[in-house]
């Protein structure tokens, strides 16, 4: 029964882990861009949740939406300046400036906020209470809705691609960007809105990440950034349920891994990780060619 | 006809030259010589402080221009170096606890972590650009996880360096000094003919058009696989020099040898001064070090300003400060390249001209 329970937990860490994968395959899907600033813009919206909280005295909860609409401006913002310029030099530019910026987003914090790591803290009961089925699963009734926030999240995400018109319009510039500018397409404006997107669910992933466990300015890249790539890698690129799925897996290693030994929680993960690069590069979920 | 046709090609052939540079590149020879010795002499001149400082120079010296083999040659963006830098580091000390005295470890830090490269490659040769980036990243800090599970070595908060206590202190640091040295110019040396030798011929046509070369049957995967394990090679001798400059090696991700600031700090440096130049990591070790030690009191501020500099380099003048010196006055110190003389140009064409024009009625 232990076994049944790490599991599921593992499978609810699966949720977070699709949350912070989503902009990541998003960005990459439509711009081709790898963001490796990921990570830390992720980790910059939670403390930003974090600031929002201590001034303004709003509940925990009632942050995320204010996170995610400053976080979804800024992305429209960074990808018609900076991303946008680095794009039209080529991918090697792109991968240079979103490294130059993962590394000042990453000094700048712990310039700012020093190294201590710092929890979003979540007063309700709700948070801290759970509810258990048979004797050894114990399920948290906070995991539990992050996971359904996940699940909501891609749910929407896919509803906006294929029912909404800015959501063919991302489909089509991603598909092709020429034919789509002849058609009357902007693409650059289109750009912006899949990186406010983007930016967006990056913003529920730092702060959901801040309230189950804390902040600190390294966990950018030591733990979102890898994570979500190892997610997508596993799940599969360009499928948003691939994510979902290859953040379970992820999750669910990690879980198993930490039961036979606690230091071996990460380790196992990136094991499946490194089989499926190698046994599976497209990933479980896709038949197409990796690029 | 044939036999016109013969004469003139052999005409052509005597008009046509090819050469690695425009200028002579003794005099470039004779000066690298000059500055080598001068910096050999160094430690007789300055304190171990500042002797200590120009060490964590050669070490990014020598780190940036392996990154440059990578990226700036191979088109391999690697965001995982400090995997190699770390694995050199514990290379040094797992001798060294048993007995081998760290100056031997350098030689054991330099080819074990060129082997490590050779799987590590296998599991990342299929990705390209950004998925390699990452995937890199995570191999490094796989790495880390790996080394810090092992206890006898320290586990997680790292561990002293045996095998040069009674060392004098001053001596130790000078020993150092021409270790981190001799392995800066051994690599820039190494990059260098690396780049003269056929491989380079090989990472040209790539550069060039990947495609293309490849249906010439020019074996991609082997030159980059090669250039990997170099650079590997590389990292992990600087990163033996830092295990015995600090004499501990502690592993974490925030400090220790296995940041990722080491290939921020390689990575900035190259962009400054120049990728795809071997003139370019020197140029911007430079850079590195005079903002590394104005702004030391700031903290973390260097690498902030550091990476601002490299962004807006990579977006405006994306050759760099050696890319924009040489296109404004075709400077190479270190040609790989090929020089093609158009029928009577010489060594003085302009001058020549100069005159020419000048003895016209």
């Amino acid at each position: 029964m232990e076994w049944v329970n790490d599991i599921i937990q593992g499978l609810l860490t699966g949720g977070l882990y699709a949350l912070f994968a989503c902009g990541l395959s998003l960005m990459f899907g439509v711009m081709k861009v790898v963001n490796l600033a990921h990570g830390d813009l992720a980790t910059v919206a939670g403390y930003i949740g974090v600031g929002i909280i201590a001034i303004s005295h709003v509940p925990v909860l009632w942050s995320i939406p204010i996170v995610v609409v400053l976080m979804a401006v800024l992305g429209y913002i960074l990808q018609r300046s900076l991303i946008e310029a680095a794009i039209s030099r080529g991918e090697l530019t792109t991968l240079i400036v979103t490294f130059g910026l993962s590394i000042i987003i990453e000094n700048g914090l712990q310039q700012f906020f020093t190294a201590n790591s710092r929890g979003l803290g979540v007063g309700d009961s709700f948070i801290t209470s759970s509810f258990t089925i048979g004797s050894q699963i114990t399920i948290a009734y906070f995991n539990l809705a992050i996971f359904v926030l996940a699940v909501v999240v891609l749910l929407g995400l896919q509803l906006f691609m294929t029912h909404t018109k800015y959501g063919r319009l991302i489909r089509a510039v991603a598909d092709d960007r020429e034919a789509a500018q002849l058609s009357g397409a902007d693409y650059r404006h289109v750009f912006g809105i899949a990186a406010a997107i983007a930016f967006g669910t990056v913003a529920i992933a730092g702060i959901c990440d801040g309230m189950i466990t804390t902040l600190s300015p390294t966990i950018g890249t030591d733990t979102i950034l890898l994570f979500a790539f190892a997610s997508v890698v596993i799940g599969g690129l360009g499928s948003l349920w691939g994510t979902l799925l290859g953040g379970i897996v992820l999750g669910v290693a990690q879980a198993i891994g930490a039961q036979i030994n606690p230091n071996w929680e990460p380790l196992a993960g990136y094991a499946v990780f490194l089989l499926v690069l190698v046994v599976r590069p497209q990933g479980l979920t896709s038949r197409g060619a990796q690029s | 006809m044939t036999e016109t046709a013969k004469t003139s090609i052999r005409s052509e052939e005597q008009f046509l030259k090819v050469t690695r540079s425009r200028r002579n590149v003794a005099w470039s020879g004779v000066g690298a010589l000059v500055v080598i010795v001068v910096l050999f002499a160094f430690p007789y001149y300055v304190g171990p402080g500042t002797t200590g400082i120009m060490i964590q120079g050669l070490i990014v010296l020598t780190l940036a221009s392996m990154w440059n083999l990578l990226a700036g040659y191979a088109g391999l963006v690697s965001v995982g170096q400090q995997a190699f830098f770390g694995i050199g580091a514990y290379f040094v000390l797992i001798p060294a606890i048993h007995g081998v005295t760290p100056w031997a470890g350098l030689f054991i830090a330099t080819i074990g972590a060129a082997v490590v490269a050779v799987p590590l490659w296998w599991l990342v040769a299929r990705l390209r650009l950004g998925y390699f980036a990452i995937a890199t990243w995570v191999l490094a800090s796989v790495v880390m996880l790996v080394f810090e599970q092992i206890t006898s070595i320290g586990g997680g908060s790292g561990m002293a360096l045996p095998g040069l206590t009674g060392y004098d202190p001053a001596v130790l640091t000078a020993d150092t000094y021409w270790a981190a040295l001799t392995v800066a110019v051994l690599a820039i040396g190494g990059v260098y003919l690396l780049l003269r030798s056929k491989v380079g011929l090989t990472l040209t046509a790539i550069r060039d058009d990947e495609r293309a070369a490849r249906s010439s049957g020019v074996r991609v995967g082997l030159a980059r696989m090669g250039v990997f394990i170099a650079a590997a090679a590389g990292c992990g001798a600087a990163g033996g020099i830092l295990a015995i400059e600090q004499l501990q090696v502690v592993p974490s991700t925030s400090g220790g040898v296995f940041s990722v600031q080491w290939t921020a700090e390689m990575a900035f440096a190259v962009i400054i001064g120049g990728l795809g130049t071997i003139e370019g990591p020197i140029l911007g070790t430079i850079v590195y070090m005079v903002l590394q030690q104005t702004l030391q009191s700031y903290n973390a501020w260097y690498l902030i300003i550091l990476g601002l500099v490299a962004i807006a380099i990579a977006l405006f003048a994306r050759r760099g400060l050696w890319g924009t010196l040489d296109e404004r006055f075709n400077i190479r110190l270190f040609p790989v390249g090929y020089h093609l003389w158009s029928p009577g140009e010489t060594r003085r064409r302009r001058r020549q001209a100069v005159e020419a024009a000048s003895s016209l009625p």
